[in-house]
């Protein structure tokens, strides 16, 4: 398998202070990886890095085989990078369909295939799409930003807490939703503080601990980790 | 459990069926307005006007209203303008005008003796916008990284900047030489600027500028109104709401503020152009902070992003201070504009109805017990010249020494309007009659005498007004907040 996305020994500083310590980590051609970790331990900063909203100062990250360190997050959206950020920042005041076509903005206009493919993943914003986004429901904003997530047609998923502030049960409908994207093949790295969860539907996963990697396995066997079980997953 | 709830089925989604049961319709006044605001679509707006500016540039040839005429043209594209740089992309521009006085100027020295160039219109005015343009993006540069508080100060500045250049520029020494230049006439301005000239035709009348403007903003509105619906409108909106959000779905943040910038800029330094043309002679004191207020006032009144909005607040903000010139009509537009804010906070047309009855009680009963208390009144001739005054002095108390009552009652006006935003519920519809009576009392014996001062302070509390009422402006969508 070959990687599409690698952070090779990154560093990353906000002003003088450090917070990811070569971190390397990648994400192989249809694998769904996940980053656990708790509170202020560089989670989204990984992933900011990996889309180019925060450069780091040293360390190489390539995507498709490009060295993609010195590109802008417009570069690489449009290789094919697509983020779910952090509580869905959707544009509220726009509509669900205006926020599912800003998402194929590096595309141009939005191709109506996109949208159709959006729409028979989430038949509920086919109904909604002429109201505005900031009136849904959690989990129908969650919809609205995998959605516009998808309509780049991206190679990678990056998705950052994707069950931050939503019910439990939206939670579960939450990881069936990325264990299907996953099955359609496209390539995920889930950021998540809920590790059982997202273990339960990862390949593969990464421990990072401020800011550096202090864990790395096949899914099962993180599942399976004493120390890892005693840290995150409260058993 | 009532009838409709006992229907659904849990965890049913009945959100959309029930959309329009949902939304809540205003009664009263206001309830009309809103009605007639939804049924009516843009394109039936839009054509509307066109064709009142067509019928009124046809029929109308009273100098002074073609004036007016176009004075809100040119306002008219300024707010278009702002619209794109503060409503579409969110950047709070406050060096707008220095680009409107940049276009103004640039026509005045490239059309004038002043630095004896007089340069055919077709070469001079699509320089200009090229040039303001030019001028927007250098401005934009030092902005990019900047957003709300931080790039107003950046840009107030830069207005300043240019007033500055623009005042001691008279009197300029090149290397080289020993006499000084003047190049833009300092405070004395630049007289005598040739008239456009297009179409094989000098502009000799303000009607030739009137109909140039009416072509111009119908292009223009064509454009900004296509603009908003693509994606580089949808971008700039995304932008303005959250821009970290807005970069991380690959749009290059920055290049649409600079963007928005450039295409502002350009906007303005046409109109600039065009109306240092009408005025043939350009002044500096014109491109100031109270021009920059007034378009600002006009593009939150009308409510921020909207294009619609845009030119009803031009309209209000550009024609509203020459209405309130004359007395006249000022009258009837503050009696008018009264009954439709009692409507408003009436809610209802019976509670409008118990308001109005009991102000015009209160009147008599006033007039009454000041007679009783045989305090001399004005004599009615010298005061009365406005048909609306004439009609209020047999209700209205006219005290002798109007202008001291009249300041002791703009103070209790203006505390009893503060209260009334605090007090309870159910004190309010008591207050409302006499606040009334209180405001017509300042108005007839106070404000009418001092129109300039008035003005002022009639815009200042409209825009008050409508920022506690309508806090997202008369068209302006109700913003709402993603959690």
């Amino acid at each position: 398998m070959t990687p599409l996305l690698t952070l090779e020994e990154v560093d990353t500083y906000y002003g003088a202070i450090h917070i990811l310590q070569k971190v390397s980590l990648h994400v192989n051609e249809g694998e769904l990886v996940c980053l656990l970790g708790g509170n202020a331990c560089g989670k989204s900063t990984t992933l900011k890095t990996a889309l180019g909203m925060v450069s780091p100062k040293v360390g190489k990250i390539t995507f498709a085989g490009e060295d993609v360190t010195k590109k802008n997050t417009s570069h690489r959206v449009k290789m094919g990078i697509a983020v779910v950020p952090e509580n869905r920042r959707l544009f509220g005041p726009m509509t669900v369909l205006e926020n599912l076509k800003i998402g194929a903005y590096v595309r141009g206009e939005a191709d109506p295939v996109d949208l159709e493919r959006v729409f028979e993943l989430f038949p509920k914003l086919k109904d909604r799409q002429s109201q505005l986004a900031g009136t849904l429901s959690g989990g129908e904003q969650q919809m609205v930003a995998v959605g516009r997530a998808l309509m780049s047609r991206p190679r990678l998923l990056l998705m950052d807490e994707p069950s931050m502030g939503l019910s439990p049960r939206l939670v579960e409908q939450s990881f069936e939703m990325i264990a299907g994207l996953h099955a359609q093949g496209i390539s995920m790295l889930v950021v998540e503080q809920n590790a059982n969860m997202a273990l339960s539907v990862a390949d593969r996963g990464y421990v990072l601990q401020t800011g550096r990697i202090v864990l790395e396995g096949a899914a099962g066997d993180l599942a399976g980790h004493d120390e890892l079980r005693r840290a995150y997953l409260g058993r | 459990m009532s009838e409709d709830t006992s229907k659904l089925g849990i965890g049913t989604d009945e959100w959309v069926a029930q959309h329009e049961k949902r939304l809540q319709r205003r009664s009263g006044a206001l309830g009309i307005v809103d009605l007639l605001n939804q049924r009516v679509s843009n394109k039936v707006r839009y054509s509307a006007l066109g064709v009142a500016a067509i019928v009124f540039g046809l029929f109308v040839h009273n100098l002074y209203l073609l004036r007016i005429a176009s004075n809100l043209g040119v306002f008219l594209m300024m707010t278009l303008g702002i619209n794109i740089v503060m409503g579409f992309a969110g950047l709070l521009d406050l060096g707008f005008v220095a680009f409107y006085g940049f276009g103004a100027y640039a026509y005045a020295l490239t059309s004038s003796s002043q630095l004896n160039q007089h340069w055919p219109t077709y070469l001079s005015v699509p320089a200009i916008v090229i040039a303001t343009a030019f001028l927007g993006y250098l401005v934009s540069l030092p902005s990019r990284r900047l957003f709300g508080d931080y790039l107003a100060i950046v840009t107030l500045f830069f207005g300043q900047i240019f007033i500055q250049l623009v005042l001691s520029s008279d009197s300029i020494t090149f290397p080289g030489h020993t006499d000084s230049t003047d190049i833009t006439g300092g405070s004395n301005g630049i007289p005598g600027l040739d008239p456009f000239k297009l179409f094989g035709r000098a502009f000799k009348s303000t009607s030739d500028y009137y109909w140039l403007l009416l072509i111009v903003i119908t292009l223009l509105l064509i454009a900004v109104v296509r603009v908003n619906r693509t994606r580089v409108g949808r971008a700039w909106r995304t932008v303005r709401e959250d821009p970290l959000a807005s970069q991380s779905m690959g749009i290059k943040v920055n290049n649409l503020k600079t963007l928005a910038f450039v295409v502002g800029a350009a906007i303005a330094g046409l109109a600039g152009a065009i109306f240092a043309g009408i005025q043939s002679a350009v002044f500096i004191n014109g491109f100031d902070i109270p021009l920059l207020t007034l378009i600002y006032a006009a593009v939150i009144l009308g409510g921020s992003g909207s294009i619609p909005g845009s030119i009803i607040g031009a309209f209000v903000m550009s024609v509203l201070p020459e209405i309130l010139r004359v007395q006249n009509y000022s009258e009837f537009l503050f009696l008018a504009v009264l009954v439709i804010t009692i409507g408003v906070i009436g809610k209802n047309w019976k509670k409008l109805a118990i308001n109005i009855v009991s102000l015009i009680a209160i009147g008599y009963f006033v007039k009454a017990l000041f007679s009783l208390s045989h305090m001399t009144t004005t004599p009615t001739k010298t005061w009365a010249i406005a048909p609306v005054s004439k009609a209020l002095q047999y209700w209205l108390v006219l005290p002798a020494n109007r202008i001291v009552w009249g300041n002791m009652a703009f103070i209790a006006l203006v505390a009893l309007v503060a209260y009334y935003s605090i007090a309870h519920e159910k004190i309010k519809p008591w207050l409302l009659p006499i606040i009334a009576y209180i405001a017509i009392f300042v108005w007839e014996d106070r404000l009418v005498a001092d129109a300039s001062t008035t003005r002022q302070l009639i815009i200042g509390a409209m825009l008050v007004v409508m920022m506690i009422v309508r806090p997202q402006g008369f068209l302006g969508k109700t913003r709402v907040e993603v959690l």
